[in-house]
């Protein structure tokens, strides 16, 4: 635990560091990203012992704050979310040094990684806070410095837009948090987590709803996912990776650990969290099909994958209530290793995303093409983490799943089944969604001709750029094939948040298969070795001829005759019209000779414009109904804390 | 003994994969009134295409090339999982058709991504159309195969088909009708037969399967062509598994009754698209969802029984 508040240390003064050396960009650089990889190391080594010897290790400084305390507890369950926290903001560190270097001069580079350097050590904390007060100022904190970042290129309107969606959302789900830690601690001396009571009667469910709001604000699970899909995108490459790949997941933390406090459980919370995750899965999916931002792609597949651990969680519950152990017991496992798998996939696709941008300076996907030839280190990598992210064995994204699927098909009892089925199907659809969205984003992108002068002109992304993404694909093949070994650690963080009896179960229901498929993928991987050795054979002492592609006779192709991300999904996205409500524009052929015509197809946020909006602007009108109260005159101000102090001291006496 | 027998049947499949094609061709030649192209024309094929020195694209990368292989290794990968006259495949375990599923999708990945790298509008519009029946057709297949670990009580392919006998058709005989139907119209769509794609087309605009390849050439169509036939295999064998369950216990004699069998699948194929006009394309997903509908009955019954 020492290691972890040294690492928090080293975090901070980094960022002090930073923010000090501002005027000299390359220092401050430095500082920052030597900080992050030191602190990243430093804390990787309680994480990991913690995970593997099960034991929590617990620190309580002294500190006066009412109702809080200055006490940290790093179980296996904090340990399992600080590794990937830590993997990954070590190496967005890495390769943020070269992704900021086009920026020195121009940008505040001391505050970026003061900030990143914050967001970071705020996470640890909302990881290994044992009281509410502790874990609430690292979530502000940690939302305070997400939103600097989602503001770095702040003169870009979007990225205005972005973090204000941001802040409230935020915002809106730490009033929920308070409402619901001050419900489960109200009984108690301290908010601490230790001291938390369950509330009888409706009080229980109270709480679980506030947390399932509260923190599906910061998971970003569908309705709930307004400000990932603004968001995610306007952070540079590296906070990206950092924001989707882990911040997201502080949401499924907080969910975990609260039904830690709320046993006994209701039936009707797992379905919630079921229904939620699998309307959020297949919409997600279904989303990242329409966009046309490579970088809005990966914000809703990751969207997507969020639902995918809220229902294994909704599942495991459901199954938990109905006296199915073992069927709970893989579902709550899938879900905490694809917890893992989605930080390590969805950060190599941020990075990719991030060195796309850098190299070619857009993202858009129609505007891009053939930067596999440009960009040829980053293609293998950026290739390798789409099939991931579409859940293709023999790579990580699939262990979590099967695990997911193995609980779905647990052969319980009605009701658990029914879940199961459910799961199963909605896990289904996404998969083939999820295929379609990657091989229309990474085919746009990478392969084929270059749609513009920029895509023609990309560069390859810097050394360090690369070495992250290395490093992160490496993690995605050897978690995929150390399936069975990644198991302990899973099964030490089930034990911790739910219990010794599902941690067992999934341990005995897991291993087996978990070993299968991992020999599965290593066979899977000879397999296509011995094939490639076929092929050299049959190439054997020939020369392939080169020529153009295939055109069908056409003498003069372009590179715009390709087809794009908009006419690759049309058919997909035609039939899912009344969901996705695009905003398209036809050309309508009315002379025999058509002149020029254009075309343009838009990718609505449906959830934003046809729900949040006009709440907002319902809102909005209330508000002025009250705006007689707001005069703006300083004195009137004090009057009214002057009555409000009066009214409290009349309703206490 | 008992170890060499899944490698015999692993064996086996990997040879008689291109024999189904020529069947079907077989079949189909015989219902229009032509003599038909020989039996084994698809071993030929693949023994001149091998010989071939391939032609590329320059707009191509090494994924173009790659596709291909890494296809033919996840079919083939496929083709462990997959039982063999209701016995255990060389690759059994709880939840190996999930694998299965995944597998097929990965070949499907790389064909995909092998056809975008030409930058050709054809092979791009071919991809598409894969992509989107596959969107539709997968859930179909995933929730058959579901419904048949609820039917059998098992979870890993060899343990259904092993489970699956003729008494299981007494008992159920409606679910597994729906499931034997829902797999055959997945085998279709899958394979690109008609009524979901034309194996013979001669329009690219027409094609979805054939379209995707058509820059490939040399040993990498080889590959195509070898991995398209071992899918149909898989599919077939499938479809076989689920008609056939009767055990006699005796290796070689299910064995031979399951390769009759799946010459039979095969010959289905070939009378249904003889039979049948191809749908047009805006029609093909209501076919797909016909399967899916058929795998959810299934079900039902099965969770009602």
């Amino acid at each position: 635990m020492l290691l972890v508040l040294l690492s928090l240390l080293v975090l901070l003064a980094s960022s002090a560091l930073a923010f000090v050396l501002r005027k000299d960009p390359a220092r401050a650089q430095d500082a920052g990203a030597y900080g992050a990889v030191a602190a990243s190391l430093t804390g990787l080594l309680p994480a990991g012992r913690v995970l593997l010897t099960g034991m929590p290790e617990t620190l309580t400084l002294p500190w006066a704050v009412p109702l809080g305390s200055l006490s940290f507890t790093l179980d296996p369950l904090a340990a399992f979310f600080l590794a990937p926290l830590f993997i990954l903001t070590g190496l967005a560190a890495v390769y943020g040094v070269d992704y900021l270097k086009a920026y020195e001069g121009k940008k505040p580079l001391g505050l970026a990684w003061a900030a990143f350097n914050i967001l970071t050590a705020s996470m640890v904390v909302v990881f290994t806070a044992a009281n509410a007060v502790l874990f609430m100022l690292g979530w502000e904190l940690m939302a305070a410095a997400a939103f600097l970042l989602v503001l770095f290129e702040h003169e870009r309107e979007q990225s205005r837009r972005a973090a204000y969606l941001y802040l409230a959302a935020g915002g809106a789900g730490a009033l929920l948090l308070l409402a619901a830690f001050g419900l489960l601690g109200r009984s108690a001396a301290s908010l601490d987590f230790a001291l938390f009571s369950v509330p009888a009667g409706g009080g229980a469910s109270a709480v679980f709803l506030l947390c399932l709001a509260g923190f599906g604000l910061k998971a970003g699970f569908i309705p709930l996912h307004v400000w990932v899909p603004e968001a995610d995108p306007a952070a540079p490459g590296y906070v990206a990776a950092v924001m989707s790949g882990v911040m997201m997941k502080t949401g499924i933390y907080g969910l975990i650990r609260v039904l830690g406090f709320l046993s006994p459980w209701q039936e009707w919370w797992g379905w919630a969290m079921l229904l939620a995750g699998a309307a959020s899965c297949v919409l997600g999916g279904l989303f990242a099909l329409a966009q046309h931002d490579l970088r809005r792609v990966l914000a809703y597949s990751s969207i997507e994958n969020i639902g995918i651990i809220l229902m294994a969680l909704g599942l495991g519950t459901v199954a938990a209530v109905n006296g199915a152990t073992a069927m709970s017991a893989l579902a709550f496992a899938g879900a905490l290793l694809h917890v893992l798998n989605h930080a390590l996939f969805k950060g190599l696709l941020f990075m990719g995303a991030g060195a796309v941008l850098r190299g070619a300076g857009t993202s858009e996907l129609d505007a891009l093409g053939g930067l596999g030839k440009r960009m040829p280190r980053t293609l293998p990598l950026f290739l390798l983490a789409s099939a991931a992210a579409c859940a293709l064995p023999p790579l990580n994204g699939f262990t979590g799943e099967f695990l997911i699927y193995l609980a779905a098909f647990g052969g319980a009892a009605a009701p658990a089944a029914l879940a199961g089925i459910v799961t199963a199907l909605a896990l289904a659809v996404a998969g083939a969604l999820a295929a379609a969205a990657f091989t229309r984003a990474a085919g746009t992108a990478f392969l084929g001709e270059p749609r513009t002068g920029r895509a023609a002109g990309a560069q390859e992304a810097g050394p360090l750029m690369i070495f992250s993404m290395r490093a992160l694909a490496l993690l995605c093949l050897l978690a995929g094939l150390a399936g069975p070994l990644l198991l302990l650690p899973v099964g030490t963080a089930v034990a911790a948040a739910f219990g010794l009896a599902p941690a067992l179960a999934a341990m005995e229901g897991a291993a087996a298969p978990l070993v299968y498929v991992s020999a599965a993928g290593l066979l899977l991987i000879s397999l296509a070795a011995l094939v490639f050795a076929g092929r050299a054979l049959a190439l054997k002492g020939k020369q392939p001829a080169a020529a153009g592609t295939w055109d069908c006779g056409y003498a003069a192709p372009t590179a715009r005759m390709q087809y794009g991300a908009a006419s690759f999904s049309q058919p997909l996205t035609d039939f899912f019209q009344p969901i996705l409500r695009k905003i398209g524009q036809y050309p309508v052929i009315t002379e025999y000779f058509p002149g020029k015509a254009s075309f343009s197809t838009e990718a609505q946020a449906v959830f934003y414009n046809s729900f949040y909006m006009p709440a907002a602007a319902r809102l909005r009108d209330l508000a002025y109904r009250f705006s007689w109260i707001q005069h703006g005159r300083l004195q009137i101000y004090i009057l009214y804390i002057v009555v409000t102090l009066l009214l409290l001291l009349l309703w206490k006496l | 003994m008992e170890i060499v027998k899944p490698l015999v049947q692993l064996l086996a499949a990997l040879l008689l994969a291109p024999l189904l094609p020529g069947v079907i061709n077989r079949v189909k030649a015989f219902f229009a009134g032509r003599r038909g192209q020989p039996l084994l024309q698809l071993y030929y094929d693949l023994a001149k295409l091998l010989r071939k020195t391939p032609v590329y694209s320059r707009t191509t990368t090494w994924v173009f090339k790659a596709g291909p292989a890494i296809g033919l290794a996840a079919l083939a990968a496929a083709l462990l999982v997959m039982p063999f006259a209701g016995r255990p495949s060389a690759l059994s375990f709880d939840g190996d058709f999930v694998y299965l599923i995944y597998l097929l999708g990965l070949a499907r990945f790389c064909a995909v991504l092998a056809a975008l790298d030409t930058g050709s509008a054809f092979e791009g519009m071919g991809a598409s159309r894969e992509m989107q029946f596959a969107v539709f057709s997968e859930p179909g297949f995933f929730l058959g195969l579901a419904a048949l670990a609820a039917v059998t009580g098992q979870r890993s392919l060899g343990g259904m088909f092993g489970v699956l006998t003729g008494d299981s058709w007494r008992v159920a005989a409606p679910v597994l009708a729906l499931l034997t139907a829902s797999f055959f119209i997945a085998l279709l769509a899958e394979n690109s037969r008609v009524p979901a794609d034309d194996p013979n087309t001669h329009l690219e605009l027409t094609m979805i399967h054939e379209a995707m390849i058509l820059d490939h050439s040399g040993p990498d169509l080889a590959y195509i062509l070898y991995g398209a036939a071992l899918k149909l295999w898989l599919f077939g064998s499938l479809i076989a598994s689920m008609v056939l369950p009767s055990h006699s216990g005796a290796w070689a004699r299910d064995a031979a009754m399951f390769l009759l069998v799946m010459l039979g699948v095969a010959a289905a194929v070939g009378v249904t698209e003889s039979v049948m006009a191809r749908l047009r394309l805006t029609k093909v997903p209501y076919m797909l969802i016909t399967a899916f509908a058929f795998s959810a009955l299934a079900l039902i019954f099965q969770m009602g029984r």
